[in-house]
């Protein structure tokens, strides 16, 4: 059995301007220990789909409105609150985009910690804050018992991230959902958080969904990669399979507008931008929901009458697209 | 060789540290820009590369004088910035403009777009009402942006958009020098790609010359000419984009592009163990 498994979600805003409908049919499996990596652009509904795995979206206006999330095989979404508040930081974690918001700016760091240890393993405060001391070591921050007093302003945005995934792991969860959680670094910062994250995750076994928009962080960490266009999932593989045979053409535009670090010719050249924007998501296409800018739909085809289904082309690639890339036979004029 | 268009030399940028409630006084001083030397050709792209902090903004503030150097000098376009007041200060900033990171906070929400792009020239007194609607309407179609789109406002547009008014009010002077801090930091990767080909198109055809701020190393590449890395307050290393890209002399530099995540997994697992050998280089963070 699969560690999660997310089937047809749909996570709906019920607002004043009408339904967004933001999350509108994922599925998704993820196994014991690996990295599931969600890319894709702002509004496309990847931070939704973890939200939604959490919980954590308020109601009113977000609504599951269908599907079905099984973590270890419980159902997820038919759980109450109280119920939640025992899964949440116990056996899935969540790590944020920016930790200064992710802490506590009035308790010093320590009390966030034992905080975690007390409330899901019932632990005594001196055996907690000895817990906390080693927590910190674990993610490599120096004299960690005396770091335990101070209070959050007093660290580095990357050492602020350090101290977010220690109360995350502080658990042990079988799961952590990080949400873009090196975007706010420097480049440096990033690959430390990185390469912190993927030693952590293979000590404890733990799986990880990595949301990002950076197609580099899922290159470097995942090793399936999802990419999410318009509430949906247009494409998933394995992560060196999907750079190297891309199929979907939102994805090899995507791979094509990245600007290229070893490209010696990039001064004379222009980037490949895709035209347009990405649907409205109040009133989305009723069929393929990329064909206003994908260079293959043409005006006659079926990609404006029946919304493409997500299908396995090969084993463990699938794609949700009349025109992936193998199975072309004409290029654009 | 022609002189350039804008020389920087030992540029210095201290912000005093002040103690005590009451009778406050300096105790010391934090080196934003710490002796900064550079030089970029009519025409050309400098890229000024760095981490938060490292006083690349800093430093270009105080080329355009919106920051005073603590000392040193910044020649553009032959006349020494630095003593320049006033009135002189003012003609000369028509030739220099700067393109902002965010474009949700660098356009005024209550003016229309119109109003935004045609301000500048309304401050230097240029043109009539109905001259600078024409010319607004110019610079708007230039960065490939609705001109029928005029009377709205800022919150009605993408970021994208919003990014090309912002370049489009800093074309309204026909500068020859723009400053662009972090452009497009804040956008989406496929809009990201059309605003870089964006400056690109107006360099050319206008003979602009950038001084090109990012923390991004990829979008710097395919951007400048030669390049300036900064480091608290200095610059490490600064030569031709393409050398510094393949044969980086200072082992940050080198950190530095190591720890790019690039979207190749194959070529990521060599870039790792590179990350891990120089990572002594760099502070923890």
């Amino acid at each position: 059995m699969a560690l999660l498994e997310v089937e047809n979600l749909r996570t709906h805003f019920f607002t004043r301007a009408g339904v967004v409908r933001a999350v509108d049919g994922v599925d998704f499996t993820l196994e014991k220990g690996t990295t599931l990596g969600i890319v894709g652009e702002s509004g496309c509904g990847k931070s939704v789909t973890a939200l939604s795995i959490m919980r954590l979206l308020p109601t009113p206006p977000a609504r599951i409105v269908s599907g079905s999330i099984r973590f270890d095989g419980r159902e997820l979404t038919t759980l109450s609150e109280r119920q939640l508040e025992d899964v949440r930081g116990r056996h899935v974690a969540m790590v944020f985009q920016d930790p200064m918001t992710a802490l506590n700016p009035t308790l010093t760091i320590g009390t966030q910690i034992v905080e975690v240890l007390q409330r899901h393993l019932g632990l005594e405060q001196k055996t907690a804050r000895q817990r906390a001391a080693e927590l910190l070591e674990e993610v490599q921050i120096a004299r960690a018992r005396e770091r335990l007093d101070d209070y959050p302003h007093r660290f580095s945005g990357g050492m602020r991230q350090r101290v977010v995934i220690a109360i995350a792991i502080a658990c042990e969860p079988r799961l952590l959902i990080a949400d873009e959680p090196t975007t706010a670094l420097d480049v440096t910062v990033q690959a430390q958080i990185l390469d912190l994250l993927d030693d952590l995750r293979r000590e404890h076994e733990m799986a990880m969904i990595l949301i990002t928009h950076n197609m580099g962080v899922v290159a470097e960490s995942a090793d399936d990669v999802a990419v999410m266009y318009a509430g949906q999932i247009v494409e998933q593989a394995p992560a060196r399979e999907l750079f190297r045979n891309p199929e979907h053409p939102y994805t090899e535009a995507l791979l094509a507008a990245l600007p290229d670090l070893d490209d010696a010719q990039a001064r004379d050249r222009r980037l490949a931008a895709i035209p347009g924007r990405p649907p409205d998501l109040i009133d989305p296409p009723s069929a393929c929901r990329f064909a206003a800018r994908c260079l293959y739909a043409g005006c006659n085809d079926s990609c404006a009458a029946a919304p493409p289904v997500l299908r396995e082309l090969r084993p463990g690639h699938w794609v949700r697209t009349e025109h992936p890339a193998s199975e072309r036979e004409t290029v654009p004029a | 060789m022609t002189a350039p268009l804008l020389a920087v030399t030992d540029l210095k940028v201290h912000f005093p540290i002040r103690r005590g409630l009451l009778f406050d006084r300096t105790v010391d001083h934090t080196r934003a820009v710490d002796g900064v030397s550079f030089e970029i050709h009519e025409g050309q792209t400098l890229g000024l590369v760095g981490e938060s902090g490292s006083g690349k903004s800093t430093a270009a503030y105080a080329v355009l004088q919106l920051v005073r150097p603590t000392t040193g000098s910044v020649r553009f376009n032959d006349r020494e910035l630095t003593e320049l007041h006033g009135e002189q200060l003012r003609r000369v900033r028509r030739e220099m403009q700067i393109v902002f990171q965010d474009p949700y906070a660098s356009l005024n929400p209550r003016m229309t777009v119109g109003r935004i792009v045609a301000e500048p020239l309304q401050t230097h007194g240029i043109g009539t009402r109905r001259t600078r609607r024409a010319a607004v309407a110019q610079l708007l179609e230039l960065v490939g942006f609705d001109p029928a789109y005029t009377n709205r406002y800022p919150h009605e547009f993408s970021g994208g958009q919003r990014q090309r008014i912002g370049i489009a009010r800093a074309l309204a002077l026909r500068p020859k020098l723009i400053v662009c801090d972090e452009p497009v930091s804040a956008l989406d990767v496929s809009i990201q790609a059309q605003i870089l080909n964006l400056l690109k198109d107006l360099q050319r055809d206008l003979g602009l010359t950038y001084l090109f701020i990012a923390h991004d190393l990829a979008v710097v590449r395919g951007m400048s000419d030669t390049i300036a890395v900064m480091r608290e307050g200095r610059i490490v290393e600064r030569g031709l984009a393409e050398r510094i890209y393949t044969r980086p002399e200072s082992e940050y530099t080198r950190a530095l592009l190591a720890a790019v995540p690039v979207p190749d997994p194959e070529r990521m697992h060599e870039r790792k163990v590179e990350r891990r050998l120089l990572r002594p280089t760099l502070a923890q963070g």
